[in-house]
């Protein structure tokens, strides 16, 4: 069948089988970001934004994506590195193999509430897993971003 | 593996239907439980265009779509005003969020799934599901029904007054439930409903009444014992089948008690 749909704002169209996975689709269109930690939608580490919602590439058909914006860690840069930077300063990443799936999600979080409380944030975020930390610093990580915001007014 | 030849995205539900009277045909949800099993599908069929992603809240009912994803159930005021937060506290703890994004409750519904916080919840309130074919039916009766070629069109919700309160045991916050527990009062006597028994969620048959205004610690402790002695449990993984009888009685009580709380309050 026929794709079309924009990718990190580039207008793609593609003839794709119909059990092609989105996360594979956007793999073959150089994000590799965008990775496979369980396989079972359970580890949030495939997560793209669908027309801004966080979705688990590994279980959508990329057909599914016809006709909407699908966006990656590839093409949202310059929002991550407004916050990454606080992350990585609490030593949060260790491995580092979840942090594209964090930071994805985190995007999210903080466009649909940019003034999370704690129990906010580790709601909206339980559904990423960290095999090194326990949490805690990317919660730091956060809430100084979200403290550094606020100073800056 | 999964493999799938064809896709389609019908535009009536007469099409969806009997594109799905082929038995190597599957009708797509959110396709969550689905891509864990194993097989070939020839057609799925995505009924992304029929309009059913959306809750409409009238006077007298909530008419959900199939089509409707968890995470939509979760933040929808009207239906959580309603519930006094369960049907939020039914689905919250389901994965992630970028799970319930996907997750839809037909699929839910539909799999009568035994884990199914979903089914728990609903079951409490006075549900019932259009089916394409077999018209409006209550979801008690749903439940039961061998699965068929027929479409799950929407869910509806009576608006009945009374208070519903719903709980799980989860071994991790994330995982499957162990236990949940839908406890509601939509006048006469509570319903009590115990789903991850690890069987299917099913109303708690034979009760004794609670008239309102009795609800005595006593008497919440001998109802609350009293379920967990008529309802079936079973061992898995997650728990044998004495502990969750255990837990049966624990929620239950618990579940009463808030109950009451919220009746006197109201």
């Amino acid at each position: 069948m026929e794709l079309k749909l924009t990718l990190n704002g580039k207008r793609i169209i593609e003839e794709i089988d119909a059990d092609l996975l989105l996360i594979d689709f956007v793999r073959a269109h150089g994000c590799k970001s965008v990775k496979r930690g369980c396989d079972t939608s359970g580890c949030g580490l495939c997560t793209v934004l669908l027309d801004g919602t966080p979705v688990l590439s590994c279980s959508m058909l990329a057909a599914r994506a016809d006709g909407h914006d699908v966006r990656t860690l590839e093409g949202l840069q310059e929002e991550a590195a407004d916050f990454v930077g606080f992350i990585a300063a609490q030593g949060a990443d260790q491995c580092g193999f979840c942090n594209p799936g964090f930071v994805m999600n985190t995007i999210a979080l903080l466009r649909e509430n940019p003034d999370p409380t704690d129990d906010e944030i580790r709601a909206f975020l339980a559904g990423n897993l960290c095999r090194c930390s326990g949490y805690d610093g990317q919660l730091r990580g956060i809430r100084a971003y979200l403290n550094a915001k606020k100073r800056e007014g | 593996m999964l493999t799938i030849q064809n896709y389609v995205r019908p535009e009536t539900l007469d099409e969806a239907w009997e594109c799905n009277q082929n038995r190597k045909n599957r009708i797509l949800g959110g396709m969550l439980w689905m891509r864990l099993g194993r097989g070939s599908i020839n057609t799925a069929i995505d009924l992304c265009r029929l309009g059913l992603d959306t809750i409409e809240e009238s006077e007298e009912e909530f008419s959900i779509g199939a089509q409707v994803t968890l995470r939509q159930l979760e933040t929808h005021t009207g239906l959580n005003r309603y519930t006094h937060g369960a049907v939020r506290a039914a689905v919250c703890d389901i994965i992630g969020v970028q799970f319930r994004n996907m997750a839809t409750v037909g699929g839910s519904i539909w799999g009568r799934f035994g884990f199914s916080d979903v089914l728990t919840v609903f079951l409490a309130l006075d549900t019932a599901v259009e089916l394409h074919r077999g018209g409006i039916v209550p979801l008690a009766q749903f439940v039961t029904m061998p699965p068929d070629r027929d479409i799950l069109v929407r869910l509806i919700v009576r608006k009945t007054p009374g208070a519903v309160v719903y709980l799980a045991m989860r071994n991790q916050r994330t995982d499957f439930p162990t236990l949940t527990c839908a406890v509601s009062d939509l006048g006469g006597a509570p319903r009590t409903v115990i789903g991850a028994r690890p069987g299917r969620a099913m109303i708690v048959p034979g009760l004794p009444a609670l008239p309102v205004g009795q609800w005595s610690q006593d008497a919440i402790s001998a109802y609350a014992e009293a379920a967990a002695a008529a309802v079936p449990t079973g061992s898995n993984v997650r728990a044998g089948a004495a502990y969750r009888s255990h837990l049966c009685s624990v929620l239950t009580a618990r579940a009463l008690t808030q109950l009451g709380g919220i009746n006197g309050w109201n």
